[in-house]
């Protein structure tokens, strides 16, 4: 359903994408990790379109995402949906124009927006309380479930998360991991998610692919993952400071 | 070696600049046949026009008295009452009012423009709005530019008719002027051109203050650093460029 073919990307003489490739199947749960700096929101972005790739493609359903000349083109056959790493929520709009924004655009009437905007927000475990709140009047937790509401309000068929968890603790996270699996699962959606958050990917996983230097250098299941005797793996999974993956010193 | 490199590379930030400069340009251009969000195009008129109007108001007024002031002890006292109502109402209407009303603007609005877009783009919201399919030269960018084009005529000829009281206050009550002769005199001097050419200059202003607004808060980035560097160039740029093009316009519209 997804295919990600020889992406490359440079900023000045920084490559930091040097041919990324690998397919997605419908319905399948991607999870990409790697070291920060790696290059893992610059591939995903990529892939949105929010920056344009050097090189390469990205196939959606049949549907070559970039043109000869390496521009994007909107895509109109598949809907996708973004959860991003600060949760990127509207700040001068309340919490239900932010869940409904998708359709209040399409010129639904505002009342049937307020109502479907409620249901999005009771699929997260908010209830209609936060619905006239501003977004800074919410937790880093519940901005994030708010996120999520408005990433599934469009009913997408791929969704997309970057760093679900940064920033969270332990137990706000763990709930942020349950709904995305939930919900991924809940409206059939293929699942892209960047994270070096061991936890979360182990949750919400079907499929791990490891970045880095600009390019993918292993993928398989989480049983694979466990017990893989790939030392870049192995040393990355474990949070050891020892082993190939050095610290940057630049 | 180090001259050239040095000129090389302020020509290169210079030509990269322009480039992005236009690339946005071309692009707030292009939203012009897109969707127009009638809403925010209104929420806009409201911030720039209605928000701004106290404070040029009291920058119109005292100048307009500042400038009776002057005119009385710097010129002639004799025929004082026809020279000073009619250079008040033509410095008002075709320069202060204009230029400076838009300058006030510009420090308010410009930087407010700026910090807002800029922090959308570094908090990931215009990424955001991308991922809804909302193009944010349609959504952000271009009601701004209409508002501003559209609110700062208005608002400068609101300036002038205060500016021009502000005039007659300060002649009527401190100079000893008729206020009546003042008015009479004040509008048999004054010419519709006199108030278009300002209104004309007012709208370009407006489309100066919002488009250096929208542009350097597009473009900011590196965190709260950048947005206040975003700010400051709003506001920097948006105020050369008005007396530049004021000057400009002027020569246009009068030397002929």
């Amino acid at each position: 359903m997804i295919e990600i073919r020889d992406i490359h990307k440079s900023f000045n003489k920084n490559k930091v994408l040097k041919g990324i490739n690998f397919n997605i199947i419908r319905g399948e749960s991607a999870v990409i990790i790697g070291r920060s700096g790696t290059g893992k929101s610059v591939l995903l972005k990529c892939i949105l379109g929010l920056i344009n790739a050097d090189e390469g493609n990205v196939i959606l359903n049949g549907e070559e995402l970039y043109n000869k000349k390496m521009n994007y083109i909107s895509q109109k056959k598949t809907k996708i949906g973004m959860l991003f790493q600060g949760s990127a929520l509207f700040d001068s709009l309340k919490i239900w124009q932010n869940v409904s924004f998708y359709d209040s655009r399409k010129g639904i009437k505002k009342k049937t927006c307020y109502k479907k905007a409620i249901e999005n927000l009771n699929k997260v475990g908010l209830d209609e309380k936060v619905a006239n709140l501003f977004p800074s009047e919410l937790s880093g937790g519940m901005q994030k479930r708010v996120a999520l509401a408005r990433a599934i309000s469009i009913e997408p068929e791929v969704l997309f998360f970057d760093e679900p968890t940064t920033g969270l603790d332990p137990i706000s996270a763990d709930v942020i991991n349950r709904l995305i699996l939930e919900k991924v699962k809940d409206i059939g959606a293929t699942a892209i998610t960047i994270t070096h958050d061991m936890a979360s990917a182990r949750v919400i996983a079907d499929k791990i692919y490891m970045i880095h230097e600009g390019r993918i250098i292993w993928s398989g299941s989480i049983g694979e993952m466990e017990e893989s005797s790939n030392k870049y793996v192995n040393q990355f999974i474990n949070g050891k400071s020892l082993g190939p993956l050095t610290f940057d010193k630049n | 070696m180090n001259i050239l490199s040095n000129i090389g590379k302020v020509i290169t930030v210079f030509l990269e600049e322009t480039g992005k400069f236009s690339f946005f340009l071309m692009r707030t251009l292009r939203a012009l046949i897109g969707r127009w969000y009638f809403k925010n195009i209104f929420q806009q008129i409201l911030f720039i026009g209605y928000y701004s109007l106290p404070v040029v108001a009291l920058t119109s007024f005292f100048t307009g008295g500042a400038l009776a002031l002057q005119i009385y002890y710097g010129g002639n006292q004799f025929n004082s009452e026809s020279i000073v109502s009619s250079i008040v109402a033509l410095g008002i209407t075709r320069e202060l009012g204009p230029v400076l009303g838009g300058i006030v603007v510009a420090g308010r609005v410009s930087a407010a423009i700026a910090a807002e877009i800029g922090t959308m783009r570094v908090t990931e919201q215009i990424d955001a709005l991308k991922s809804l399919s909302t193009d944010p030269y349609e959504y952000l960018v271009l009601p701004r530019i209409i508002s501003g084009i559209i609110t700062l005529p208005l608002l400068i000829f609101f300036a002038d008719i205060i500016g021009i009281m502000g005039g007659w206050f300060i002649a009527t009550q401190s100079l000893d002027f008729n206020g009546d002769v003042y008015l009479q005199n004040t509008e048999s001097f004054l010419e519709i051109s006199d108030i278009t050419s300002g209104l004309i200059k007012a709208s370009f202003f407006g489309l100066i203050i919002t488009l250096m607004g929208c542009y350097n808060g597009f473009y900011s980035n590196g965190g709260a650093q950048g947005v206040g560097n975003a700010t400051t160039n709003a506001v920097v740029s948006s105020s050369i460029l008005i007396l530049a093009s004021n000057y400009i316009m002027t020569t246009l519209f009068f030397a002929t």
